[in-house]
């Protein structure tokens, strides 16, 4: 039975364990910091040389790490597109402003181990020539940004941070920027704006890439919380040790947030890949199964935004076989291992972790417009087809949802959906179509019957009342 | 004359330019790899401005040549192609030996084309462009559509009617129908934004033209948006505090009727406007504008584009200083000693007495609010008659973009033509009042000044024999004319200006002057006819080409080449 594998949350619910830099220290805090400044500088056989910080971004890039924050990116490419020879200051920003519908991991490395994420940063800081750092956390999380203001000033207090790290001469300051509440500011681009003290709309993509163009116009690297926590570890084990973990192309471990229907809802360490989504449901280690009673609906495998896979749905995936060649493979949907690649293959993604389990007492059409709703209240409403059209689902959802529903709805919908995606100038735009686009596919005869049913009573007669309760997101 | 020269040195030849080749709609294009940004600085081409330059057009609502780009409308998409590269690095071919070109397609659907935002994207060699094409038609439908939901569609009450572009858009690329069934978001309508504009809230597109041009052209960070998603608002940081000089730029600037102007609204449907090439009067800078003139009345100015000069802006001071036109006390009538008389009975008059005048007993003083063409008649006229001349100088505040310390916008002229003091004009203003008071001087010609505003008091204009008078507007010193001529404002006649950096620029008649005046140069001509017995041009445009060819620094000009923006001469 596939088990757990901890290396992020190690410590953070041991009994005992606490935030603070002693108990950090005690269970070997701080030592990776240590052991990277003290990195070697290495030849290569061709004979180039590379720097200790060098070393470390290739050993980032060669750890096979992917960012965990959604699009699940190489963390070592996205280090190295950063222009280093603008002579502008590079900023690196911690993005922790988890707030994917479903996801609650970062909040765990904050609030139980922030010094994690502390060295971490500290160490990828040092490794981009990185002298300033924001870790910009989420309004709605008081506590962490507390939390991190208190570690950030006991690692300043023993010299991991602030002027001559441990005697090395490399000066880093680290400031903890409170978000005011808003989705749109886990965009990176968006957050950056935010940070510059202006409305956090996602900027335009050219020319602004962050690596060339970001915070203040200059170089800037925007890394998820449980991201830069891996960069601790990979230092710690070597990039081969880490890279071991995992499934090729999908290494390390990662924090799954398993929510919704199951009898076991709550976060697991796994490592990428090893375990399947039929087994986090319905293992003992991981979510128990379903309600008594129940049957399995539908799964959001990787936050809200990212397109719902229904029971029974049976995946053609590229596997390579023994003899290396590359093969389409069956993979039923609770056979999918938990993993990038393997979601991405099934239409969907991993995203930000974060499993939401629908069982058969869920209605999709008001799953649908709850989540729209939310959608439409989060849009930033920066450019037009994700401003207006989010709104219109939402609009069209609770209509659908409240009783006053068209059998054309479907099309309605999806049409509205294909016109936002691909066109906006954020990813934004897919969060809010894609939903959308795969309930409506997927479950379509239910939003078809909800549909004819509302025709059907309103056609029987004008004496019905419409259940319409307030619309959403009333001003 | 000032001798300050702004004109600058013969530039260089220019370097070659770098072109990149590239197909737009199927026809190969040589387009400039760089071309000036907002900020006239060189950076990559863009798509936008490729199809510009391949004879296409890319519909647009926050893109604007002279305002950082934005790129949030989304109308400007345009579905392309790149050419593809192998695993070798080098172009994968067709069997003709083509390039083989990948079409820009959704990552997750490769189904389904992608387009870019053709104002912001840059090109690249070998790229194809397709602004025509079915899916970039359906991209912009689709952009209308979401344009077009929650917005009220009172086209009939909207000042904007019939030069708004969500109008015109939607003629070339809306569809007739709509599918939106919901109800429209509600947001406020006529909020007082500043003391100049007001701002309907509904029929934003939320471009954020207004708030680029706010804080990034007129440096007032005035404007902002406030709530979230389809509840976005325009608003000033507090009620009525959008208030600079430019603000009335944002009413031009608005592709719809959002911002719309207190002073214009409502008094006049756009299409009923006769647009007439000007200049505005109010200061030496000289923005290009454009009269807009129904039955002889003027409705409003508005900044014609001239690089050169204003670029598209000008200040609302300037656009709104036009009311004075149709004053009712405008002087209509020719008045010999204050009675009612003709305009030949009164040339004859004053012709005679100039003639008959001996030399030095007649003083000038003209304004630099007057055309370079009669400034230079009476010139003539003064040197004839060895005359002391001057001009009343009006200096105030300027600021760093558009508005010049001089208010006068002919000072240029004004020197150029000889008639006003060197280096700083009113400085023989002294001198005349002296020559009057001593009673050297007998007669004062005055055009356009209130000269008991500037030590030529009451008392001194008593002791003269004759005073000869012409304005448009009357003053102390149009009360006490023995010849009382009424003349033209700028936009009731032809002529140029010369602005405070040298460049010559004519203005069109955009309405009939009010009953008996007539333009000064008309007058003037006749005039200087009869007093020197010269010759002259009776047409605007020889009397023009006379000039040039008498004074110096308009040497080699003619009127036809001045063009609609003018043409810079050394000062």
């Amino acid at each position: 039975m596939p088990e757990q594998h901890k290396l992020i949350l190690k410590h953070a619910d041991s009994p005992g364990y606490t935030p603070d830099i002693e108990c950090y220290v005690r269970h070997g805090g701080y030592e990776a910091l240590k052991k990277a400044l003290g990195t070697a500088p290495r030849e290569l056989p061709d004979g180039k040389k590379l720097s200790a910080q060098e070393v470390v971004r290739e050993d980032v890039k060669a750890s096979g790490l992917r960012g965990r924050g959604g699009a699940g990116f190489s963390a070592g490419l996205k280090w190295s597109f950063v222009d280093r020879r603008s002579g502008k200051p590079i900023y690196l920003i911690c993005n922790a402003d988890e707030s994917e519908p479903g996801t609650f991991k970062d909040r765990q490395i904050i609030h139980k181990d922030p010094h994690q994420l502390v060295e971490g940063m500290i160490i990828s800081c040092w490794a981009n020539d990185v002298k300033l750092a924001y870790i910009y956390i989420r309004g709605e999380m008081p506590h962490g940004a507390r939390l991190l203001e208190k570690a950030l000033a006991e690692a300043r207090a023993k010299n991991f941070l602030g002027k001559n790290i441990l005697g090395t001469g490399y000066d880093l300051e680290i400031y903890v920027h409170r978000g005011a509440g808003a989705y749109i500011c886990g965009e990176e681009t968006g957050l950056i704006e935010s940070l510059e003290g202006k409305r956090a709309y996602p900027r335009i993509k050219p020319p602004y890439f962050p690596a060339v163009l970001g915070l203040y116009m200059c170089p800037t690297i925007v890394n998820n919380v449980e991201t830069l926590c891996h960069v601790k570890h990979i230092v710690t084990m070597g990039p081969a040790e880490y890279a071991k973990l995992g499934t090729p192309n999908n290494t390390g471990t990662r924090i799954v947030s398993l929510s919704g229907d199951v009898q076991k809802p709550g976060y697991f360490e796994i490592e990428v890949g090893k375990v399947t989504l039929g087994q986090l449901i319905f293992d003992a280690n991981f979510g128990g199964g379903l309600k008594p009673g129940r049957s399995l609906k539908a799964i959001i495998p990787g936050g809200s935004s990212s397109k719902v896979l229904k029971a029974g749905e049976v995946f053609k995936l590229n596997r390579k076989g023994a003899d290396g060649q590359m093969t389409k493979v069956d993979v039923p949907l609770l056979d999918l291992p938990y993993d990038f690649d393997s979601l991405q293959g099934a239409g969907t993604m991993s995203g930000s972790g974060a499993i939401i389990v629908m069982d058969d007492s869920r209605s999709m059409v008001d799953t649908l417009a709850n989540l729209s709703e939310f959608y439409a209240h989060e849009s930033c409403g920066q450019c037009t087809p994700c401003r207006e059209g989010s709104l219109w689902m939402a609009k069209g959802l609770h209509r659908l949802a409240h009783g006053d529903g068209r059998k054309q709805d479907v099309e309605y919908l999806s049409h509205i959906a294909q016109n936002i995606q691909g066109r906006t100038i954020c990813a934004f735009g897919e969060a809010a179509a894609w939903p959308v686009l795969s309930f409506v596919k997927k479950f379509k005869d239910e939003f078809v019957a909800r549909g004819e049913a509302d025709e059907a009573a309103k056609s029987a007669g004008p004496s019905r009342e419409l259940k319409l309760a307030a619309s959403p997101n009333p001003h | 004359m000032s001798n300050a020269a702004t004109t600058a040195p013969a530039p260089a030849a220019p370097p070659p330019v770098e072109k990149i080749r590239i197909k737009v709609d199927g026809r190969d294009v040589e387009v400039p790899k760089l071309l000036p940004n907002w900020q006239g600085k060189l950076e990559p081409t863009t798509m936008l401005q490729a199809i510009q330059i391949a004879g296409g057009e890319v519909p647009h609502y926050c893109y604007h040549p002279k305002l950082p780009v934005a790129g949030n409308c989304r109308m400007c998409l345009v579905e392309f192609g790149t050419p593809m590269i192998g695993p070798d690095r080098k172009p994968v071919l067709n069997e003709d030996g083509s390039p083989k070109i990948a079409k820009s397609v959704l990552p997750y659907e490769p189904s389904t084309p992608r387009g870019a935002i053709a104002c912001a994207t840059p090109i690249s060699p070998g790229m194809e462009l397709y602004p025509n094409s079915p899916a970039t038609k359906q991209m912009r439908e689709a952009v209308l559509e979401s344009l077009l939901i929650n917005h009220p569609l009172d086209c009939p009450i909207c000042d904007q009617a019939g030069e708004c572009k969500l109008q015109e858009y939607s003629v070339q690329h809306g569809q007739a129908t709509s599918r939106f069934v919901e109800a429209k978001v509600h947001k406020p309508k006529a909020v007082d934004l500043g003391p100049r504009i007001v701002l309907d809230d509904e029929r934003c597109v939320l471009c954020t033209r207004c708030i680029r041009f706010s804080k990034d052209i007129a440096g007032d960070d005035a404007l902002g948006i406030v709530n979230r998603g389809s509840y976005n608002t325009i608003a000033a940081w507090k009620e009525g505090a959008f208030d600079n000089n430019y603000t009335l730029n944002t009413v031009d600037l608005c592709p719809v009727g959002a911002l719309t102007s207190k002073d214009f609204r409502f008094k006049m449907r756009v299409w009923f406007l006769k647009e007439t090439k000007s200049v505005c009067t109010s200061c030496g800078t000289g923005c290009n504008i454009t009269v807009g003139s129904r039955e002889g009345a003027i409705h409003r100015y508005e900044p014609r584009e001239n690089d050169a000069v204003n670029g598209p802006w000008m200040c609302d001071a300037g656009r709104l200083n036009y009311k004075w036109v149709a004053r009712e006390d405008r002087l209509k009538d020719v008045l010999i000693r204050g009675a009612k008389a003709g305009w030949n009975t009164a040339l004859k008059e004053i012709s005679a007495k100039l003639a008959a005048a001996p030399q030095g007993s007649v003083a000038l003083i003209a304004s630099a609010r007057q055309t370079t063409e009669e400034l230079f008649l009476l010139g003539k006229l003064a040197r004839k008659l060895g005359a002391l001349t001057d001009s009343v100088p009006r200096l105030g505040e300027g600021d760093r973009l558009l508005v010049n310390v001089d208010k006068n916008p002919n000072m240029n002229g004004a020197w150029l033509t000889g008639v006003a003091a060197v280096p700083a004009a009113g400085g023989r203003l002294g001198l005349i009042a002296e020559a009057i008071r001593s009673g050297q001087v007998r007669t004062l010609i005055v055009f356009g000044e209130d000269v008991t505003k500037c030590g030529i008091g009451t008392d001194l204009l008593a002791k003269l024999e004759t005073l000869i008078v012409s304005d448009i507007l009357p003053s102390a010193t149009t009360a006490t004319a023995t010849y009382l001529l009424p003349g033209c404002a700028h936009a009731e006649k032809r002529g140029t200006f010369v602005n405070a950096k040298g460049r010559v620029q004519k203005f069109m008649k955009a309405v009939e002057p009010k009953g008996d005046a007539r333009a000064e140069w008309e007058f003037l001509h006749e005039l200087v006819h009869n007093v020197t017995g010269q010759n002259g041009f009776s047409t605007i445009e020889g009397l023009f080409n006379q000039m040039a060819a008498e004074v110096p620094a308009f040497s080699g000009l003619e009127w036809a080449k001045l063009g609609d923006t003018g043409v810079t001469v050394q000062i």
